[in-house]
């Protein structure tokens, strides 16, 4: 039986949630203790809770999306808020509206909290700032991807307990990866050591300044590391010819069972959606023993009703 | 701070509630016991053993986090920001008998979450509320069906109940 009265100090204060390398281990941490609590609405029979009864989230998207959409619009509504969604193809952005004068015109409706997806990196700090809603990013340019950075650390942490002293490996088109970033951030802050693989071309240009280190061949790294995480090849960002073939960089940064019989046998093998099968992971690994894919799905609903909930908290205080 | 109930006292408190719950549930009907985190959770704990033991059976036991059921979440709460914590339920509740566990039932609020909470998870029989302390100072029409000791104290003071388990100590003092 645990018990906590001394441990009641901590309060969350942020009605944004914009990155995780502003945040601190401990916001990170309580971020993930609190999304325990939100994993057993999923499994019951009334699959909702109250909290934001009487809220309105909007799903902001100016980027494709089903997972992460689908998986805020479904986090939302088991806490009973309402939901608008919002397209850039079926909105007045079409017809040439600024990102601002959009949320303004959201948020004159009386909306509560903004969930955005935005292809320029800095987009959701721009909003929060001008806005009085709560913002959370759902993805900017290359810069973050927060709820999925804290997905994969709970996966991670849910499975092997902790990430203190764990070698993870991440790897793909890290140059052009939100998610990258934000786990980064996320598995360093929590004692975890990332290292980046991919190709030279596929490397941001300042690595070096990232608390991180880099190779570029998975078969060195393979062997010494406890969790994998598989970036899709993303073709519509990559310009240029970053690799020769599709071929070559599978033969090269695939993960196929052939590399996976050199690995740790209680290797995480996690890759953030959607998959090429075949290309930077083969079916049989990607529906393997090791693999956590679908798991990271599930927990991506507990971590992103508790964002939901955090930031609305933090604004209740703050009216 | 004033000692109101000692060890022994609680101890007491604690025998005549099961016996007071055994004599009243008919032997026939699911039983089982539900504690409202934290304090409750402990109490709730005790119980069940104690009535497992006099029942010669088996009564389940859960723990129940009310946070997403509170009524002031969407109020500022001064420095006191809730947490939310896991529910611990390893049992169906449909067509149980459960008794609902708080250490102190003072405005009835937490109370009313906790039932809120319960029927998401399911259709008990009935929901019976045990309190080990039973504070004047009611805002909802709710009453406790086995309350361990009656107290009335003026507003703005703390009940506080410690038990072995949390704080080292059974008792129950008011700050």
């Amino acid at each position: 039986m645990a018990l906590r009265r001394k441990s009641k100090q901590f309060r969350w204060h942020r009605k944004h949630l914009l990155g995780l390398r502003e945040l601190s281990a401990e916001e990170i941490t309580y971020i993930l203790d609190t999304a325990k609590g939100f994993e057993q609405i999923s499994t019951r029979s009334v699959k909702k809770a109250p909290p934001l009864r009487g809220k309105v989230v909007v799903n902001l998207f100016f980027e494709d999306s089903t997972r992460t959409r689908n998986s805020f619009a479904l986090a939302a509504s088991r806490l009973s808020a309402d939901i608008i969604e919002f397209t850039k193809k079926v909105s007045s952005v079409s017809k040439g509206e600024t990102l601002l004068d959009t949320a303004k015109n959201l948020e004159a409706m009386g909306i509560d909290i903004v969930v955005i997806r935005h292809n320029a990196g800095g987009a959701p700090k721009f909003l929060s700032r001008n806005i009085n809603a709560c913002v959370v990013n759902a993805g900017d340019g290359f810069c973050e991807h927060p709820t999925q950075g804290l997905l994969d650390v709970y996966t991670i942490r849910k499975i092997k307990g902790s990430l203190e002293g764990l070698k993870i490996a991440i790897v793909g088109d890290i140059a052009h990866s939100r998610v990258a970033r934000s786990c980064l951030w996320a598995m360093t802050k929590l004692g975890a050591e990332v290292i980046f693989v991919g190709p030279p071309t596929l490397m941001p240009t300042q690595v070096g300044r990232l608390p991180v280190s880099v190779s570029y061949s998975l078969d060195e790294v393979i062997e010494k590391v406890d969790v994998i995480n598989m970036l899709r090849i993303q073709f519509e960002r990559l310009g240029g010819n970053p690799f020769p073939s599709v071929r070559e960089y599978s033969h090269y940064f695939g993960l196929t069972a052939e590399r996976m019989k050199r690995a740790k046998p209680d290797i995480l093998v996690m890759h953030p959606g959607p998959i090429n099968r075949g290309l930077e992971i083969e079916s049989e690994v990607a529906d393997g023993a090791n693999s956590v894919i679908l798991e990271q799905v599930k927990n991506g609903m507990a971590v992103r009703m508790a964002v939901l909930f955090l930031v609305n908290q933090a604004a209740a205080q703050k009216n | 701070m004033k000692v109101i109930l000692n060890c022994e006292q609680i101890e007491q408190i604690l025998r005549d509630l099961t016996g007071h719950i055994i004599s009243e549930i008919p032997a026939e009907l699911d039983v089982a016991v539900i504690g409202i985190r934290s304090r409750g959770e402990i109490l709730a704990h005790r119980l069940s053993s104690r009535l497992s033991q006099q029942l010669s059976k088996n009564i389940p036991c859960g723990t129940l986090d009310i946070t997403l059921y509170r009524d002031d979440l969407n109020s500022p709460q001064g420095s006191a920001q809730p947490q939310v914590r896991t529910t611990e339920i390893g049992f169906d509740i449909d067509d149980k008998i459960i008794i609902l566990v708080d250490d102190v039932l003072y405005t009835g609020r937490s109370s009313r979450a906790a039932m809120d909470a319960l029927i998401d998870l399911g259709r008990p029989r009935a929901i019976k509320l045990a309190v080990l302390v039973d504070r004047a100072g009611r805002e909802l029409p709710i009453q406790a069906d086995y309350a361990g000791f009656k107290a009335d104290v003026a507003p703005g003071k703390l009940v506080q109940v410690n038990f072995t388990e949390s704080d080292g100590k059974d008792q129950v003092v008011i700050e």
